[in-house]
This record gives C-alpha cells, structure tokens and sequence, in this order.
C-alpha cells in the first residue's frame, strides 16, 4: 500500500525533479564553461533579470496574456462553429475542408503584414494571429468527432424513431466533446504562439515586443526571462484546460477501476 | 389478447396460433447496387405472431443482418413487402427494441441513463419525461434488478463486464416495451456460461413482457433454447430453405439443452446448414 503511494508520489514528482536537474546541469556547464551571458546566461542569471525587472515583465505578461485569451475565445468560437457545421453536413464538409486545410497551411507570420495593414500595430493583429492558429485544430476535431458516429449508434437512434437533432444531441455531442478538450488543450498554446510572434513584429507591448527590444539592446537575461514567462503562461492555461476536461468528461478517462 | 398467450406459452410451445402475423415478410428480396447489383437476400418470407420468438439462422454472409435491417425498416426492399403489426414498412419503425453484438451502450451515460434513453425518445414516455421521471427511474431499475444488475446503476459501461453490458443492452431494447424485440447476435462476444446465462434471463424477460421477437444468430443451440420458431437460411442470395417449430415446453432450462429431443432439433438444423453452405 505504501509502496503504491510512494510511486505515485514520484510520478507525480518526475516532471519538478527533471526541470529542477535541468537547470543545475545548465548552471553548473554555463559556470564550468565561462560563456558570456550575452550568448546563454545561466539560470541564476535569468531569475535575477526576472526579479530586476519584474515590473515591466508582469505588466507585459498580462497583456500577452489577455491578447491571447481573447484570441483563444474567439478561436474557440470560429473553431466550434466551422467544425460543427462541417461534422453535421457532407455538403459542407466537402466544399469547406480543402479550403480550411490550405488556410492552414498558409504560415501565419506571411498574413501578419497583412493584419497590420488593415489594423495597425498593436492588439488586432496579434489576436487575429492567435485566432488564425487557434481555431484550426478546434474544428477539425470538432467535425471528426461529430461525422464519426458509430454506424450501430445510429441504426439504434433511428430504430427508436429519434430524429437527427435528437441523434445530434445524444450521440453526436457528447462523442464530440473528447474530440473539443484535446484540440482545446493544442489551441491554447498555439493561441499563446500567435500572440508572441505578432508582438514580436507589430506592437509597442506584450512578452513579445519586451524579448524583441531586450535583444536589440543585448539584454539576454530579460530575453530568457521573457521566454521563462510565456512557458510559465501557456503551461498554467493548458493546466486549466486539462482540469476542466477531467472535470466535463471524466468518463473518457477511464482510469480507475 | 395478451393474458392466454402468456399462459399457453409458459404452459407449451405449440402456443402461437394466430391467424394475423404481427410481422410478415412477403417474397422479400435484396440487392445491393440496383437491380443488377449483389443479391443479398432472395424472395424471403417468414411470418412470426404477436408474442412469438422466431430466429433465423444461416452461415455467415447469408444476409441476416439485413433481414434485420429490412424488417426495421433501416433498409427497403428491392422488391416484395414487409409489414410490421399491419402496416407496410416504408421508413424506420417505431416502438421497436434492438440490441447488437456490441452492446454500444453510450460510454458517457451510466448504465441507469443508458438504459432509460429510450424513455428520452420514444413516445409517449419522451413527452411524460419530465414530470414522470422518478416513474421512469424506478421502471429501469425493476429492469436492471431482473436481469441482476440491481446495485450496478450509477456504474458506467466500461466498468461493467461484456455479459454485464449485454444485460445492460437488453434492458434499453425493452425498457419502452415494445411489440418487437430485434437482437443481432447479441451474444456472440461472450464467453459460453456467460451465454447461456443470458439465454435464460433472456428467455424470463420474455415469458414477462410477451413482446415478438426475432433473433439473429449462428449459435443452433441459442436458436432452439429460445425461439418457436426457426428459419434456415441457404448462403447468399440468402432464401428460407428450412422452418423449424420448437416443441420444447417454456420455460426451458439450460439442462433441456442437453435431452435427446432439443438435440435431434439443433441436429437436425445443422445438417441444413451444412447442405446450405455446400
């Protein structure tokens, strides 16, 4: 019984105990190395920019942050309702999904000049580069896990004299919904993706725009500070995404027993 | 009408003699891919009574499947009728239970829920489903009790063994109590004693509810132990070579399965099958 407990504690402790590994490893090379920290500062380097300039990075933080929620919601939005449509209707699958898959395969940094000249520089582009990004992988789960009902399924609806929205509801949502979590779990971090990369480019605020004028003046720690915050921010948000998923569809996840 | 049927077949198995056949399929047959296409199923005709259980067995690929599928009307037939308490089947029936080989039971419903969706869909239980809920709770739970899954409601599927899940299926095919009792195979994926276990609280539910019932299988002993009736079907185009009565008295046991006269039956169908598939 114990012993259960204990590798459970250290499964759990794994992922802390290798970051922790990781940074005394690159700690004590950058030390044994002597690199310049203008190159690859060491750890302790970073954490002391990350406390220096803790104001300028939290208040840049938040506004990553915001942009990228805002870009994420309505990736979710366009994502739900592209998919939805398409998982409900061969006809619109079949003429939307060639377009959605080349729209994808656009890079999204060749339509940010684009977004800027309709837009300006600052918030738009950004959001719009992260709903770009965000909404892709939304719709296509969305629409796989509506169009791929169970043929039995079906006959058993139809059997029982269900109607298709009643089949829609009982069966084709509640599949949907492991399709929804997984995709939002990959959107969220790409929202944060296309966010960063924007700010980077075409605005005055953001993690983005801090690392891009950080680097031009050789401030390297505030660079990797930056790079620290954002993996801290798009970790968090997928955290919260995969705690809502076990809490909506703790039946997908058929663990115990 | 309902009371003697019941008590003649518990009393004997020559019960079911009516004179109006609750289903009817008239010189039905099959193709797929138009006329010239594959025949599935050539000019079939079985009848089967209010309150009776007939089977149809075949090899493989004999199109039993489809028979299923016609009498549900999921499929339509390329010609001849098939007509279900009356009226000419033209689209997908209603106030009939089916169950499947896999039990397909919704894995984010618990077995309780599962078993009441079709309260959720069929009338009138969909438009009473509000205000008679707990009604309608209490009669899946009398359900899952018969069949042995009492405490096993608030469980969900997945954590429920494959012959618990088939109970689980049979429940949800007659919860709303249908006329008609449509099983595809639904016991092919479990083990022997899990099987025959089920044959019998099949064949209670049965004597209870009196619904007709046509069952699909490849299993002769299955088709015996709980049909009056059985059809032998030849290979693709698959047609009626062989009706069989059952004159073994209800309820059966799994030990009649074993006297000399259930085994000449099962026998006797085998050497059918065996001339069909040659």
């Amino acid at each position: 019984m114990t012993s259960v407990r204990w590798a459970k504690v250290r499964l759990l402790a794994m992922p802390y105990v290798v970051v922790v590994l990781l940074l005394v490893l690159w700690e004590v090379l950058n030390r044994l190395t002597n690199i310049s920290s203008v190159i690859l500062p060491a750890p302790s380097t970073i954490f002391s920019a990350l406390i220096r300039y803790h104001e300028v990075i939290a208040e840049n933080a938040v506004h990553t942050f915001v942009t990228a929620m805002i870009g994420f919601g309505l990736g979710v939005v366009t994502g739900v309702v592209i998919g939805f449509a398409t998982g409900i209707s061969p006809a619109i699958y079949s003429s939307v999904y060639p377009l959605l898959v080349a729209f994808n395969a656009i890079p999204k940094v060749a339509l940010l000049p684009l977004f800027v000249l309709w837009a300006g520089i600052g918030m738009v582009p950004a959001v719009l580069t992260a709903l770009t990004l965000a909404f892709f992988p939304i719709a296509v789960n969305v629409a796989t896990g509506l169009a791929t009902i169970d043929p039995e399924m079906n006959d058993l609806m139809r059997s029982l004299g269900a109607r298709q929205d009643e089949i829609l509801l009982k069966v084709g949502i509640p599949r949907a919904m492991p399709f929804l979590f997984a995709s939002l779990k990959i959107a969220i971090s790409l929202a944060f993706v296309g966010t960063v990369i924007s700010e980077t480019v075409a605005s005055n605020d953001g993690i983005g725009f801090l690392m891009m004028s950080a680097s031009s003046s050789f401030n390297v720690p505030l660079v990797f500070a930056g790079v620290f915050v954002i993996a801290v921010m798009a970790v968090a948000a997928y955290g919260v995404c995969s705690l809502v998923e076990q809490r909506m569809i703790h039946w997908a996840f058929r663990t115990h027993q | 009408m309902n009371a003697p049927v019941v008590a003649l077949a518990s009393a004997s198995a020559a019960a079911v003699a009516h004179s109006r056949p609750f289903v009817q399929l008239n010189s039905v047959s099959l193709s797929f891919g138009g006329p010239n296409g594959l025949l599935a199923l050539d000019r079939v005709s079985i009848e089967v009574s209010d309150g009776e259980f007939a089977a149809v067995v075949g090899p493989s690929g004999c199109g039993k499947s489809t028979l299923m599928k016609l009498v549900t009307g999921l499929l339509r037939p390329s010609s001849g009728t098939v007509s279900v308490g009356g009226n000419i089947v033209t689209q997908p029936i209603k106030c009939v239970g089916m169950a499947f080989q896999n039990s397909t039971l919704m894995p984010w419903r618990n077995t309780l829920h599962n078993v009441m969706l079709p309260l959720e869909i069929v009338q009138p239980f969909k438009r009473e489903r509000r205000q008679r809920y707990d009604e309608h709770k209490a009669r899946a739970e009398r359900l899952l009790q018969a069949v042995g899954l009492g405490d096993f409601g608030s469980q969900y599927p997945w954590q429920l063994s494959g012959g618990m899940q088939q109970r689980a299926n049979l429940c949800r095919a007659l919860v709303h109590e249908p006329k008609l009792l449509m099983l595809d195979e639904p016991f092919a994926s479990l083990d022997a004693f899990t099987r025959e276990e089920l044959w019998t609280i099949m064949q209670d539910l049965w004597l209870r509810q009196k619904f007709s019932a046509i069952l699909v299988s490849h299993d002769l002993r299955e088709a015996v132990f709980l049909a009056d009736t059985v059809y032998v079907l030849s290979k693709r185009p698959g047609t009626v070579i062989c009706r069989k009565r059952v004159d073994v008295p209800r309820p059966r046991t799994i030990a009649n399965s074993f006297e000399p006269h259930f085994v000449d039956i099962v026998h006797e169908l085998r050497d059918k099958i065996m001339q069909a598939r040659a």
